[in-house]
C-alpha cells in the first residue's frame, strides 16, 4: 500500500491530510458543539474596557502576564479563586498567555487600584522594586482608539450575540445592563463618561487635562480594563 | 533519453537562501536583544525614550517569533524545497516556464509580506495569538503566499521524471498540507468593519482590525492545537525532509532503514496533532482533552526517535566523517538535540511535571534548545551544503565552520542550562509554602532569583548570533570570493577531502 502511495501523488496528499485532520475533528468539534456559556456574574467589557483591552494587546501584555489561575492551593492563595471556562465567555481572544514573566492578571481588579497602576505603568521599578518589567509612559500621550472597540462591540453583538443593552444575571441576583452606544458619537460619550471615573482617581495633570477635554488616553482605557479583571 | 545529467536551476532557491541569512540575523539579534532586557531592564531603552513603544520588551517579542519561524525557518525550508525538489524528483525548474514564474512570485510575494508584517508588528497591530499574530488582511496574504508554494511542489511532482517519490518530498507535502489546515481555522475572524450601529453607521475604526471566531476556552483549544501543530509543520516535518536529503548526500551514506523512515513518517503525521492539548493542562479545557494531549505526547517519541534514530544509524561504520567534517558534526548534533528535545517534551507534558514548569522559562529553554540545536543547525547545514552546488564554488574557509560549531554549540548549552534552573527554581517558588500554609516568597522574589540565569541565557544567545554571523560571512566569501568550479559537484563533498 504505502510503494503504491508514493507513486500516487494525489492519494499520498488525501491519506496524509486524512490522517492528520482525523485528530482535530475528534478533539476540536464536540467541544464546540457546547458553545461557552457565560457564568452568572460574567458581563460583556463595556466600550472603554474593550478599548483598553485593545490597549493590553497591542502592546503584547500577554507575553509576559498570564490570565489563567490553575487549580492549585499555590495559585488560589496568590491570585484568587481558579478559572472557570464560563469566566472567558466574552474573551475575543482569549489571553491566557503562556509565560509568568510577571504575575497573573486574571483578578488583578481585585487587589490593586486605579492609583497603583498608574505609578506602576510609568515607573514599574519605583512600585515593585527589583521589577523587570519596562515603563509604558507613551500608553499616557496616545490616545485610545475607540470608534474600534465600538466597531468591535457592535460586531460580536450581530454576529454572536453578546448581550448589550440587556439585562445580565450577576451573582448578588441582581441584574446589570451593559450599555452599547446606538452611534459613534453615542459610544465615545459613553466611554467619555467611564474615562471621567478612571481619571479621577488619577494624579497625572496631563491626562486628567485631556480627559477634561474630551479625549481618552490610553492609560486610562487600560486601567479601566485591568480594574474589570476580577 | 539523453545521457548527460540535468541541470538544475537554482535560481529561486538562491533567492530564498539569502532571505534565510538575512531574516535568520535579524531574528537572531532581536532575539538576543530580548534575553538583554530581561536580565538588564534598561535595555529597553536602547534607542532611547522617544522610541521606547517601539524598542520595549513587549512589542519586539512577536517580531522575534515571527521572524525566526515564519523568516528564517520558512526561508529555509523554501529554499532547500526550490534545491531538493528538483533533485529528487530529477526535473528541472528551467523545463517549465510556468514553475519558473511561479517560484519567483512565490519569493517576491512573500517578501513583501515579510516587510508588511515587520511594520504591522512594530505598530503594535497584532490579533494577540502566539504565531498567529497578523491582522486578516496579511492572513490573506499569506494564504496566497502558500498556494503558490502548494503548486510549485505539486507543479513540479506532476512533471517528474523519477515515479516514486523519496521520503523528503513526503515530508514537503505534510508540510504544506498541515500548515494550510492549522493556519486557515486557526485564523477565522470577523472583521469589525462588518458591524452596523443603530444609526446605520458601519466601516467604523481600524479596517484591518478583526475579532476571533472563537470565544474563551475555546479559541485557546484551537490556538494551541494550532500553536503546537505549527511547530510540528514548521520546525519538525520540514527540517527531516531536509535531513532525510542532506545527510545521505553529505556523508555518502544509503538511509538506514526504509521501514523505519515509513513508521516514523505515519507514525508523525497520526499522533503529532493529538499533543497540542498539552499547552493547557489544568486550564479550563475539558479534563478527557488534556489527558489526551499528554498521553500522546508521550507516545510521539516513538516517531520522533525513529527519525533520529534513522539518522545517526545512517552514519553507521562512518563515524570518522563526524570528526572530520563539521557540516557532519552540525546534522549529527542536530538530530542528537532532536532526540533530546522530543523527549523534554514530553516529560513537560506529564501533568504533575506540567505543573511545575508550565508558564516558567523551561518551557522557553525547551523550545530554544529544539530550535537552536536541531532547526538552526539543521537549516545552516543545509545552505552549507547547497552553497557550493547552486554557487559552482568551494566553501570558502572549512575552519571558520568548524569554529562557529563550537561556538554555536557552546550559546546552545548556555542557553537551555540556565533556562532548565531558572524554570525550575521559579515554579518550585511559586508553590512553596512555609510551616504555617502561607506562601513562602512574593512574586518578585521569584523574578530577581532569575538574574545569573538570564544574564548567562543572553550570553548564550550571543554566541549563537555570533555563530550565525561566521555562517553567513563564510557563505558571503563562497559566493563572492573563489573562482568558478568546471563543473556542478555531483557526489563528492567539499568537506570529504
Amino acid at each position: 500500500m504505502f510503494h503504491w502511495l508514493e507513486k500516487h501523488p494525489f492519494f499520498f496528499a488525501v491519506g496524509v491530510f486524512v490522517t492528520i485532520a482525523f485528530a482535530g475533528l475528534i478533539e476540536i468539534l464536540p467541544n464546540f458543539a457546547q458553545q461557552s456559556r457565560p457564568v452568572i456574574g460574567t458581563a460583556p467589557y463595556s466600550t472603554l474596557e474593550l478599548a483598553g483591552r485593545h490597549v493590553y494587546i497591542k502592546n503584547s501584555c500577554n507575553a509576559c502576564h498570564s490570565q489563567l489561575v490553575r487549580p492549585f492551593k499555590s495559585e488560589t492563595d496568590r491570585y484568587g479563586h481558579y478559572s472557570l471556562s464560563g469566566e472567558y465567555a466574552y474573551d475575543r481572544p482569549f489571553l491566557w498567555g503562556s509565560k509568568r514573566t510577571g504575575p497573573d492578571l486574571m483578578r488583578v481588579g481585585n487587589y490593586r487600584t486605579t492609583d497603583w497602576h498608574e505609578n506602576h505603568m510609568k515607573d514599574p521599578a519605583s512600585v515593585v522594586p527589583g521589577s523587570i518589567m519596562p515603563a509604558y509612559r507613551w500608553m499616557f500621550a496616545n490616545s485610545a482608539d475607540i470608534e474600534t472597540a465600538f466597531a468591535e462591540q457592535l460586531t460580536i453583538a450581530q454576529f454572536f450575540s453578546v448581550p448589550y443593552n440587556q439585562p445580565v444575571p450577576m451573582r448578588d441576583g441582581s441584574s446589570a445592563v451593559v450599555k452599547m452606544g446606538g452611534s459613534v458619537s453615542d459610544a465615545k460619550a459613553l466611554a467619555l463618561e467611564e474615562a471621567k471615573a478612571v481619571a479621577a482617581d488619577m494624579k497625572d495633570q496631563d491626562v486628567k487635562d485631556a480627559v477634561a477635554r474630551g479625549e481618552i488616553p490610553e492609560i486610562v482605557a487600560l486601567i479601566a480594563y485591568l480594574n474589570s479583571l476580577k | 533519453m539523453e545521457n548527460r545529467p540535468l541541470e538544475y536551476d537554482y535560481s529561486v532557491a538562491k533567492m530564498f537562501m539569502f532571505t534565510t541569512i538575512i531574516l535568520g540575523i535579524v531574528g537572531m539579534l532581536i532575539g538576543v536583544i530580548l534575553a538583554f532586557q530581561l536580565a538588564f531592564p534598561g535595555v529597553n531603552l536602547i534607542l532611547g525614550e522617544s522610541l521606547a513603544e517601539y524598542t520595549n520588551f513587549s512589542r519586539l517579542r512577536p517580531l522575534h517569533t515571527d521572524a525566526v519561524i515564519f523568516g528564517f525557518t520558512l526561508s529555509g525550508i523554501f529554499a532547500t524545497w526550490y534545491y531538493v525538489g528538483q533533485r529528487v524528483l530529477k526535473v528541472s525548474m528551467a523545463e517549465s516556464k510556468f514553475l519558473m514564474a511561479l517560484g519567483k512570485i512565490h519569493f517576491w510575494l512573500y517578501l513583501v509580506v515579510v516587510a508588511v508584517v515587520v511594520v504591522s508588528l512594530l505598530a503594535g497591530v497584532t490579533s494577540s495569538k502566539e504565531y498567529a499574530e497578523f491582522e486578516w488582511p496579511i492572513d490573506i496574504a499569506v494564504v496566497v503566499v502558500w498556494v503558490t508554494f502548494g503548486m510549485s511542489i505539486f507543479g513540479l511532482i506532476g512533471i517528474r521524471r523519477e515515479k516514486s517519490l523519496y521520503i523528503s518530498i513526503w515530508y514537503y507535502i505534510a508540510t504544506f498540507l498541515g500548515i494550510a489546515m492549522l493556519y486557515l481555522f486557526n485564523n477565522m475572524a470577523i472583521p469589525t468593519m462588518l458591524g452596523t450601529s443603530a444609526a446605520g453607521e458601519s466601516g467604523i475604526g481600524a479596517w484591518y482590525h478583526s475579532v476571533s471566531m472563537y470565544a474563551g476556552t475555546n479559541d485557546a483549544l484551537v490556538q494551541w492545537w494550532y500553536g503546537h501543530n505549527a511547530v510540528a509543520f514548521g520546525f519538525t516535518v520540514p527540517i527531516v525532509a531536509m535531513i532525510y536529503y542532506f545527510l545521505p548526500k553529505e556523508s555518502g551514506q544509503a538511509i538506514y532503514s526504509y521501514k523505519l523512515s515509513l513508521l516514523s513518517f505515519w507514525g508523525l503525521m497520526f499522533v503529532y496533532l493529538w499533543a497540542g492539548g498539552h499547552h493547557l493542562l489544568y486550564s479550563t479545557v475539558p479534563d478527557w482533552m488534556q489527558t489526551m494531549g499528554s498521553i500522546f505526547s508521550i507516545i510521539l517519541i516513538l516517531p520522533s526517535w525513529g527519525s533520529a534514530i534513522n539518522m545517526l544509524l545512517t552514519m553507521k561504520g562512518e563515524w570518522q566523517q563526524v570528526a572530520a567534517s563539521p557540516l557532519i558534526k552540525f546534522m549529527v548534533l542536530g538530530s542528537t538535540f532532536y532526540m533530546f528535545s522530543t523527549l523534554e517534551g514530553p516529560i513537560q507534558a506529564i501533568k504533575s511535571v506540567n505543573a511545575i514548569a508550565h508558564f516558567t522559562d523551561w518551557i522557553v529553554g525547551h523550545v530554544h534548545d529544539g530550535v537552536l540545536g536541531w532547526v538552526g543547525f539543521m537549516i545552516m547545514a543545509a545552505l552549507y551544503h547547497m552553497a557550493p552546488r547552486v554557487f559552482k564554488r568551494e566553501i570558502y574557509s572549512k575552519s571558520l565552520m568548524a569554529a562557529q560549531f563550537w561556538i554555536q554549540t557552546l550559546g546552545v548549552v548556555l542557553y537551555f542550562t540556565s533556562m532548565w534552573i531558572a524554570g525550575i527554581t521559579q515554579g518550585m517558588m511559586w508553590r512553596a509554602h512555609d510551616e504555617f500554609g502561607n506562601l513562602a516568597y512574593s512574586f518578585i522574589d521569584t523574578v530577581t532569583v532569575l538574574h545569573p540565569y538570564y544574564t548567562i541565557r543572553g550570553v548564550g544567545g550571543l554566541l549563537y548570533l555570533v555563530g550565525f554571523l561566521m555562517f553567513a560571512y563564510n557563505i558571503y566569501k563562497t559566493m563572492s570570493a573563489r573562482p568558478v568550479e568546471e563543473r556542478e559537484l555531483q557526489n563528492s563533498s567539499p568537506m570529504g577531502a
